[in-house]
């Protein structure tokens, strides 16, 4: 049984990566067709960075999401902190609002929001209303919800005692918000920015339906692209974001371990570190 | 305490764009595109959808049993594993959840073509090649694909949690392996059943992209109209009626699977 | 000496949930003063505290401090510093930055800090554990770094909630006696709350015992335990025998058809009271000698004594004592006058003081019986 587990895991993963294998070997592809490799080059690699309307999309598409997990982490940090002292039956409120757009599937996340600003479009008299700032609302609303419950977690694992003895000592609420809270919930509130900004660097289904020709990130090109034949340098697009995300998420799983040490150790000021109870 | 006005600005985003746009599909939903007036016909007209509709039901279902089936075992590996190792699959299992899957759709298609890796190489063995892309296994295909980690994580942590001595206790009480799995791991792990079918049917359900690509005319599913009712054929009313039909349906199926894992787990917990 | 320095006056508290944790309460706090808030779990000691801190605002009732009014003072605008039940040491500073963390917000100039924080140090007998990590600490240690991080602001009232509750019994009997020592040296108010009666009654100059919401009995430790108020406090202080007796005349009470001379006086004559006897003050004498005469039916070895429960008609007591007596003797008591407490009869009345449960309890193990009291 236990070998099956195994065998079955190995396939599932070897299924899951063999097609991130075909792009990435696809990237070094001098031909254009991915399932005839011609020759191995890193010319794709050239062609990418001379290309300026894709390294413009990447530009606007790694703008977009670091606005917009920027906003929600502010938001969402203040959020939590918020919702953490409500009452029981107003917090389960919120916090069901706050789940909508994680099981909302993308396409009513991006739908909706694509009818509101219609609406408000068709009030104002205008009809070119879909641009750099409905993509930047729409981003923040579904990031909002994964930093909020990336924070929740660490208020809740935080001895509530804490902001009472730091308002016991002196400070106001907002300064004990600084001072203490903060540094508590830091990990959680990194780990829901990098999230935030993992999820709207690839966004493209809500991304597709909220943005106007004038601002366009690059997975809704690639989209637009994929109607023609593809390009090459688009390989070795993925295959370099590929080596970004893998380096996000190492850094994330690293952090993480860091915090659920119970130990830190801080190098000693000075010598005077004696051991004697 | 005057920390909870924090959450004013947050509040008022929350209702402005994620309530509120609720209500405006629903506005739209009952109005006519020309007239502006409450009509009741965009939502008569989703019952010429209706194969469509179930299309998408029955290939979302597929996949997320699927999903099941395969994903389970792995599940169960990663439960196992070390702490560090388990954080080292999860992560692996994440991480083309991150990556463009607008791409890895592509990369099937690639792979699937007549033209493509896997006729090639069957063609260089000598067999003839398989008609394998625009059909419904292709779509089903993509979708196990995109989705698998959505039922892999949230089972792996259920299966996490499961209190190790709980199978010791089944086993001092004479449980054999396959005993101590169908009498104590996998009740105890409905709910991350439940939540993994889930979060694979949902996704399933709405998508437009992976059928447009692996799938063909004859397998147009509820996110292919939705898509096309707003780029091609601007009519918002339909739209909106669809998306209203789409989210009725999630929600009954949620609601569905919910109460289904309620009394499976009740039943269960009865010696 | 004893300038009054805090009051509360008929303070009520109500949360939202509709319990009524505080009762009226009336108190007032003297200048470097020790003050116990003594009682069992729910009693409201913990709520006082924390309205005295400024966590709570009282339902209705007022807060005095010097003279003002403070209710709507909030608590880093009072001179009062807490030491919290489980420490509330900020994780991510080191022993020194916690101690100096209230100094800094008072914009202290960076070198008195360091004197102060350093003198607190030594106080505390921690001097070298500056840059430790306050998680890495044993118990005892954040103890000492939570009371170091409260003193070191020099505030004019401490309020320790129960903050030996996590010391294993050693440990706690030393900083029983270092809390008191500290308070001493540096002249602070101290108020404290406990369950624990025996800490209570080791430390403080004042104890102040609640139940229910309310005060019992405000006095000094020996005030307390010589003439408890109501069955309450007789049975929560030490252990009490409490039984019903009439009382006939001043310095005259009858229980158990028998008069007994005492030294209570002022009640109505032949009003109902109950009648306190503290187990360690009974003689044992040979039945024929004795006031009482009853059966002895169990007995435990305690170490510094034993514990006898004995039958008189009926109603079993509890004698301390360090002669053995085997089970089944008969036996006699003797009672000296001073030894005999009177109390006016009250709601606690007949819910305490009879010890027929305390063998009992294995038999009723045995027959399946539930517990009580």
């Amino acid at each position: 049984m236990k070998r099956f587990n195994k065998v079955m895991t190995a396939l599932v993963f070897l299924f899951l990566y063999i097609p991130m294998i075909v792009l990435l070997v696809a990237s070094f592809n001098s031909g254009t067709d991915v399932a005839a490799f011609k020759s191995f080059t890193f010319s794709q690699y050239g062609e990418l960075f001379r290309d300026d309307s894709l390294l413009r999309l990447l530009r606007n598409s790694i703008l977009i999401a670091v606005l917009s997990s920027f906003l929600a982490t502010v938001l969402g940090t203040m959020a939590a902190v918020g919702i953490h002292h409500m009452r029981a039956r107003l917090r389960r409120l919120v916090l069901t609002a706050t789940d909508i757009p994680m099981t909302n599937p993308d396409i009513v996340t991006g739908v909706s929001l694509a009818l509101l600003f219609a609406f408000v479009g068709r009030l104002l008299h205008t009809n070119s209303i879909l641009g750099f700032w409905t993509l930047l609302i729409a981003h923040v609303t579904f990031d909002l919800p994964y930093v909020i419950l990336s924070v929740m977690p660490k208020l809740g694992q935080m001895d509530p005692d804490l902001e009472e003895a730091a308002l016991d000592l002196g400070c106001t609420p907002m300064q004990a918000l600084r001072k203490v809270v903060l540094p508590e919930i830091m990990p959680g509130v990194v780990s829901g920015a990098l999230m935030a900004f993992t999820m709207s660097l690839d966004d493209f289904v809500i991304s597709y339906f909220v943005t106007g020709s004038g601002f366009v990130t690059l997975p809704v090109e690639i989209y637009n692209y994929t109607k023609k034949p593809i390009q090459p340098k688009i390989y070795a697009l993925f295959s370099l974001m590929f080596a970004a995300i893998l380096l996000i998420m190492v850094v994330m799983n690293l952090l993480q371990l860091r915090d659920s040490g119970a130990r830190r150790g801080r190098p000693q000021h000075d010598g005077r570190g004696a051991e004697t109870n | 305490m005057r920390n909870r006005l924090l959450s004013a600005p947050y509040l008022v985003w929350v209702v402005l764009f994620t309530v509120v746009p609720l209500g405006v599909v629903f506005y739209f939903a009952f109005t006519d595109s020309i007239t502006g007036r409450f009509t009741l016909a965009n939502m008569a007209g989703m019952a010429t959808y209706l194969p469509i509709i179930m299309r998408s039901i029955w290939l979302s279902l597929i996949s997320a049993m699927i999903c099941l089936v395969i994903g389970y075992p792995v599940a169960y590996c990663i439960a196992q594993a070390s702490p560090t190792r388990q954080k080292f699959y999860l992560m692996l299992v994440m991480l083309p959840m991150c990556m463009s899957f607008l791409l890895r759709t592509l990369a099937w298609v690639s792979l699937l073509e007549d033209t493509g890796i896997i006729n090639n190489f069957l063609r260089a063995l000598g067999l003839t090649p398989l008609p394998l892309i625009r059909t419904n296994g292709a779509v089903v295909l993509g979708m196990v694909y995109n989705y698998i980690p959505y039922m892999i994580l949230p089972l792996s942590t259920v299966i996490m949690k499961i209190d190790p001595r709980l199978i010791e206790a089944a086993q001092d009480l004479g449980c054999n392996n396959a005993m101590v799995f169908r009498r104590v791991v996998l009740p105890l792990s409905v709910p991350g059943i439940v939540s993994g079918v889930t979060m694979v049917f949902v996704p399933a359900v709405s998508t437009f992209y992976i059928s447009q690509k692996l799938g063909s005319t004859g397998t147009t599913l509820i996110g292919d109209v939705i898509e096309s009712q707003f780029k091609a054929a601007y009519n918002p009313n339909l739209g909106a009626a669809m998306s209203l039909v789409l989210m009725v349906l999630i929600f009954l199926c949620v609601g569905a699977m919910n109460r289904f894992s309620g009394t499976d787990g009740e039943e269960v917990m009865a010696p | 000496m004893s300038k009054e320095l805090i009051r509360l006056s008929d303070l009520t508290m109500t949360f939202e949930d509709g319990e009524t944790i505080l009762n009226g309460i009336n108190l007032y706090i003297n200048d470097q003063e020790f003050l116990t808030l003594l009682g069992p779990s729910g009693c409201g000691k913990t709520t006082t505290l924390r309205i005295i801190g400024g966590f709570l605002t009282p339902t209705s009732g007022d807060v005095f401090f010097d003279g003002k009014r403070i209710n709507d003072v909030p608590p880093y605008q009072r001179r009062i510093n807490t030491v919290f039940q489980r420490y509330a040491l900020f994780p991510h500073l080191d022993v020194y930055d916690n101690i100096a963390f209230g100094l800094r917000l008072s914009k202290l100039p960076e070198k008195e800090v360091d004197d102060r924080v350093t003198e607190m140090l030594e106080t505390i007998s921690l001097r070298g554990f500056e840059n430790r990590h306050v998680t890495s600490l044993s118990g005892g240690q954040q103890q000492r770094v939570a009371i170091a991080r409260a003193l070191v602001n020099r505030p004019e009232v401490l309020l320790l909630d129960e903050p030996l509750g996590a010391l294993d019994m050693r440990l706690r009997k030393d900083m029983q006696v270092e809390l008191k020592r500290i308070q001493q040296a540096m002249g602070i108010t101290f108020v404290y709350v406990t369950h624990d009666q025996e800490e209570a009654l080791t430390m403080s100059d004042t104890v102040v015992v609640m139940d229910k919401g309310r005060i019992q009995q405000i006095g000094t430790p020996q005030d307390i335990y010589n003439e408890p108020k109501n069955a309450f406090v007789a049975d929560f202080i030490g252990e009490s025998n409490i039984l019903d007796g009439i009382m006939r005349d001043d310095l005259l009470v009858e229980f158990f058809g028998r008069k007994f001379e005492c030294v209570d006086k002022g009640f109505g004559k032949n009003e109902p009271v109950d009648v306190v006897i503290r187990p360690e003050d009974v003689d044992i004498v040979p039945p024929d000698q004795g006031h009482l005469c009853g059966t002895v039916t169990s007995i435990t070895f305690k170490g510094v004594h034993f514990d006898i429960i004995v039958d008189f008609k009926g109603f079993k007591w509890l004698i301390q004592t360090t002669d053995y007596q085997p089970v089944g003797a008969k036996i006699g008591i003797r009672l000296n006058p001073e030894d005999i407490h009177v109390m006016r009869k009250s709601g606690y009345s007949g819910q305490f003081g009879d010890y027929s449960s305390y063998s009992a309890e294995y038999d009723e193990i045995a027959e399946g019986g539930e517990d009580e009291e």
